[in-house]
């Protein structure tokens, strides 16, 4: 196995009076993926929000635990959430271009946002992004026009592009494709798998066929704890444990 | 929650029971018309193949069928990948009820060579094999599996012993090496009977527990 980018101890998150994720403990490794499943409600989103530090945004939301990037602790008090949320990007279920920018205006906000100003710099950032996110065919030709003329997948690409823009370390997916049509989603499933040679990839999912064919490892969540968690070949053949069984076949309720 | 799938799988389950329940008939009628020198029983027997087969195509189509429409996982993933191979594995038996019946056939144009004891015995052995496999299969029972699968030796013993038998007649006296080589054939046949239902009950472990215990020693 490959070395671990988080080690996750004892993740604990509220919202107000509400315990939604319950002593997590788990490690995430490099360059691979790890699909996070579960039904509604059991804190999945919420624990891909820890990992990024979006979750304390939120009005009366709280953490507790050691989630550890890198060996060093991302709630550490000297910590910046604006560097981890650079090095940890996030795409989210809705694909969500900057409306009034361009396609080329959209990869380079991140950057603009870093300080990069040169135009030949840009111009290299950008169209390796849009590569990356196997959209640069597709684009190259209307990259001064509206992100919002784009479709629906070729969006979510933008914002994958968008992510991928200010080279993180880590890309966190939260239902990328459930707005999207069967050709799109395959398309960002095989883009998935591309882009783990290079990144570590975390993807919430409800869709139990996306995590089985685009991740390595598999976490199952219940009513904020993490009952399972393991290799996906074997989550998908031989879960250890029966609610992990009765989800994934469909007869829990 | 109920699922509709479910039924679907109990449907699915049933027809293999009743495709095991053909084979065990096959199987034994097969040995009834060789001991009792019943050529007709043979040839029915070697007629009602063609059911077995149609039972196999069947199950092969739902099997199939269930996994195109519902992408099942894990422990259901388990039961229909299992479901195909048992019934291949059933439909091979009946082939090879079939063939027991091709020779008794022949051997019905000569003279009965000896009195049949053991191969009556060996057949019992292979049907309570195939029976306690199919058994294990409902009953999601990996214990009774693995007592299947230890139970082959025996079987293998009894070929063993029969083909020595044999050789002894064909020695003294070389006329009765056709009939001597026929029967040494349908003991060869059941040995491949019971090595199908200890496959059953490999595939019976791999149901229950998620283990592969195929080509290893159990």
């Amino acid at each position: 196995m490959s070395k671990p980018v988080y080690v996750i101890e004892k993740l604990n998150a509220w919202f107000g009076e509400r315990h939604v994720l319950k002593d997590i403990t788990l490690m995430i490794d490099l360059h691979q993926v790890t699909a996070i499943i579960g039904p509604s409600g059991c804190g999945k989103s919420t624990f891909i929000r820890c990992l990024n530090r979006l979750h304390e945004v939120v009005p009366g939301a709280r953490v507790a635990g050691a989630i550890l990037l890198d060996d060093a602790d991302i709630y550490g008090p000297t910590v910046d959430p604006v560097t981890i949320r650079r090095r940890v990007g996030m795409v989210f279920q809705k694909p969500n271009p900057f409306p009034t920018m361009s396609v080329y205006d959209n990869v380079a906000a991140g950057l603009r946002l870093n300080g990069v100003r040169r135009r030949g710099i840009l111009d290299e950032r950008v169209e390796r992004a849009l590569k990356q996110a196997a959209l640069w065919d597709e684009v190259k030709d209307v990259l001064h026009k509206s992100g919002a003329s784009l479709s629906g997948g070729q969006q979510q690409r933008l914002c994958i592009a968008r992510a991928l823009a200010v080279e993180p370390e880590v890309l966190l997916l939260d239902e990328p494709c459930s707005a999207l049509d069967p050709i799109a989603t395959a398309r960002i499933e095989e883009l998935l798998l591309d882009l783990k040679k290079s990144y570590t990839i975390v993807i919430v999912t409800h869709n139990m066929q996306q995590a089985a064919r685009v991740s390595d490892s598999t976490g199952f969540f219940l009513l904020g704890e993490l009952i399972e968690f393991g290799e996906t070949r074997e989550i998908f053949t031989n879960p250890k444990d029966r609610k992990t069984e009765d989800y994934i076949t469909g007869r829990f309720g | 929650m109920q699922r509709h799938f479910d039924e679907e799988l109990a449907t699915l389950k049933e027809k293999i029971l009743r495709m095991g329940a053909m084979v065990e008939e096959q199987i034994a009628n097969a040995i009834k018309a060789l001991v009792e020198r019943d050529p007709e029983l043979a040839q029915r027997v070697i007629e009602n193949d063609h059911r077995v087969n149609a039972m196999d195509v069947q199950i092969d189509e739902d099997c199939l069928r269930l996994i195109a429409l519902h992408q099942p996982m894990a422990g259901d993933l388990r039961f229909l990948t299992t479901a195909m191979k048992i019934s291949t594995e059933l439909e091979r038996m009946s082939d090879l009820a079939e063939n027991i019946s091709e020779r008794s056939i022949e051997l019905n144009e000569e003279p009965q060579l000896k009195p049949y004891i053991d191969i009556p015995r060996m057949a019992q052995e292979a049907l309570r094999m195939v029976k306690e496999s199919l058994d294990a299969f409902v009953n999601r029972n990996s214990e009774l599996a693995r007592s299947v699968c230890k139970a082959d030796d025996v079987i293998d013993d009894l070929n063993h012993q029969i083909f020595r038998e044999l050789l002894s007649f064909m020695i003294e006296d070389p006329q009765t090496t056709t009939r001597a080589i026929r029967i040494s054939f349908i003991s060869k046949y059941l040995e491949r009977i019971a090595d199908h239902a200890t496959n059953i009950a490999e595939l019976v472990v791999y149901l229950v527990e998620g283990k592969i215990i195929r080509h290893m020693d159990v």
